[in-house]
């Protein structure tokens, strides 16, 4: 089980610019493996960019960020992305699927790369949309789905690679309060299934949702707070 | 293996993606395989035209000897024969008879030439295919021909002459030499011209300068000469139309630039995602690179199967005009299916190549931008 620990993380836009702007300043933070853990603050208090650095999306201007004992921040592009793929499955806000492939396709997108064998490929793939009841949906496309079916086709392909950590970006900005308990109810199960979680939201239904078992606040690009839930 | 395998991910992705946006791909497939059919109709044609040319040839004279007079080709004395002497290599010579006639009905111009081989009567005649088409004639019919002091002859079509060798023979008409002197006023003892057989081509340039010395005021004509002469003249008519079809390639490369560099918003936006989840930067440039080998191939295949079956299988009807170049009297003739390795290289060079690296070039700067651009 690989732990993410973050030591005086910084990042900082058009360094050097006259528009210099730092939306993650001095951060340091541990994430445990095996548990759910919530970056709460309000718009810009910098969630997503700390969930793209640790996510290899992107990389922080200084500081340091370990993968179990692996140093990540200074890697290459090259050795980045193959973390990323291996270590990392994504799920956006806006579910960032590509509209007029259907949901199969979609959820097989991120192993392409990888190259697996098809047959068992396409077997995990519904495997997955069976898991999270989308089977029947396979062949629709997915630009014809619900906010609710189409935040869960985003969960199985986040899952196709088989990732360790599941990072989601605001997953239920889009979503109704039902769907977002759903939701919570899913990373849950993923929990169970031993996988890291580590959710960005400023939505009560997660933050406060028995399933998060840690929360750190951010409030300007730094720490504000962290609190441990009781499990 | 697992390269293939790849590979074949990345064009499964391509193809779907490509039919996402069958519009833009569909027309812009059109317009590339257009550009492609008609150049390669041109260099076809062209190169077919050269080797049937070459072909009919073979079978020509390898010297034609032409007497001058004041710089100008006048009618040769039947006594040169015997005053050239014998030339070692030379196995035939003989004097040939032929003229140019002018037609008013069609207006058009007629090659009548004397056929002693063919055993006419001094009333027949044997005419070239597009004569007979032009006149509306067959044989058995008669045709008239108006003599220099204005006397008119009438003749009776024989046959018509094969029409595999039309696109030499198209305005060819054979006649017996009685005929000849009395349809022109040629009198006896001269030749238009007289030609000479050699069976070693090497030896043909050495004979040529002996009969320049030997004959001062004749000028010999060599086949090789004949045959870079109808080389040269369908060169040129293929470069007019290249130049003619230069507008049409500039206005493509335009709008290939366009379509294949101009990145919609969309396509950005799925680089992105792609990159999001576990693209690296060279799976994005691979997958382009695959769009760009689809597209251009596939335009490129289409457009030279057409212009293929165009060009041997419709007589190549659009550009015809232009390169058989005769006034009135068009030939019709099925070309003989022959394709040229370096010409097709060179087509495929300048028509797949460029195509491709415009695709790669903006999606390169697309795709080292960070992945987390969509998250923001």
């Amino acid at each position: 089980m690989n732990r993410i620990s973050l030591d005086n993380v910084t990042k900082v836009f058009n360094q050097g610019r006259p528009n210099e702007y730092a939306a993650i300043r001095g951060v340091s933070l541990t994430i445990e493996p095996n548990k759910v853990t919530c970056l709460k603050g309000p718009s810009g208090s910098g969630k997503s960019t700390l969930l793209s650095m640790i996510g290899c999306l992107s990389r922080p201007s200084s500081g340091r960020i370990h993968l179990g004992d692996q140093m990540i921040s200074g890697l290459p592009e090259r050795f980045l992305t193959d973390i990323r793929r291996h270590t990392f499955g994504f799920i956006f806000q806006q579910f960032n699927l590509i509209a007029g492939l259907s949901v199969i396709e979609n959820v097989i997108l991120p192993a392409y790369p990888l190259a697996p064998d098809h047959q068992s490929l396409m077997m995990r793939a519904h495997e997955l949309l069976a898991r999270f009841e989308l089977d029947h949906k396979a062949d629709s496309q997915v630009q014809w789905l619900s906010g609710g079916e189409a935040q869960r086709a985003a969960i199985c392909r986040a899952l196709i690679n088989n990732p360790q950590i599941l990072i989601a970006d605001e997953p239920t900005a889009n979503l109704d309060t039902k769907l977002s308990h759903a939701f919570m109810g899913q990373m849950s199960q993923l929990r169970k299934l031993g996988k890291t979680v580590l959710i960005t939201s400023h939505d009560p239904v997660v933050f406060d949702s028995p399933v998060v078992d840690s929360v750190v606040e951010l409030l300007d690009g730094s720490v504000f707070l962290g609190e441990e839930h009781a499990a | 293996m697992s390269f293939i395998r790849r590979q074949r991910y990345l064009v499964d992705y391509i193809l779907s993606s490509m039919l996402r946006r069958k519009g833009k791909n569909f027309g812009l497939m059109l317009v590339y395989s257009l550009i492609v059919f008609m150049l390669a109709s041109v260099m076809l044609f062209t190169h077919a035209l050269k080797q049937e040319m070459g072909l009919l040839l073979q079978a020509s004279p390898e010297i034609i000897l032409q007497r001058m007079v004041a710089g100008r080709h006048d009618f040769i004395p039947e006594t040169y024969l015997e005053k050239m002497g014998r030339i070692r290599g030379v196995t035939e010579r003989k004097g040939r008879l032929w003229g140019y006639l002018y037609d008013p009905s069609v207006k058009a111009n007629y090659t009548l030439m004397v056929a002693e081989d063919q055993a006419l009567d001094a009333t027949e005649v044997i005419i070239g295919s597009a004569i007979a088409r032009a006149r509306g004639i067959v044989p058995g019919d008669y045709i008239t021909f108006r003599s220099f002091d204005g006397e008119s002859y009438s003749f009776q079509i024989k046959s018509l002459l094969d029409h595999e060798t039309e696109i030499v023979s198209a305005d060819l008409v054979l006649l017996n030499r009685k005929a000849y002197r009395a349809l022109f006023g040629v009198g006896e003892g001269v030749y238009t011209d007289i030609v000479l057989s050699v069976s070693n081509a090497r030896e043909v340039p050495k004979i040529a300068e002996k009969l320049v010395q030997r004959l001062p005021d004749t000028r010999p004509i060599l086949k090789q000469e004949v045959l870079r002469t109808y080389d040269a003249i369908f060169s040129w008519r293929q470069g007019i139309l290249f130049v003619l079809l230069a507008g049409a390639i500039m206005a493509f490369v335009i709008f290939a630039w366009d379509k294949a560099s101009g990145l919609s918003a969309e396509e950005k936006r799925e680089i992105g995602i792609l990159k999001s989840i576990g693209w690296e930067t060279s799976d994005v440039l691979h997958m382009k690179f695959w769009e760009g080998a689809v597209v251009s191939l596939l335009s490129f295949f289409i457009g030279y199967l057409f212009a293929y079956l165009h060009v041997f299988y419709a007589s190549a009807s659009l550009f015809e005009p232009v390169l058989k170049g005769w006034a009135v009297l068009y030939p019709q003739f099925q070309l003989i299916p022959s394709v040229d390795g370096l010409q097709v290289a060179t087509l495929f060079f300048f028509t797949v190549f460029p195509y491709v690296v415009a695709t790669i070039i903006p999606i390169w700067q697309v795709a080292i931008t960070d992945p987390d651009a969509v998250m923001r």
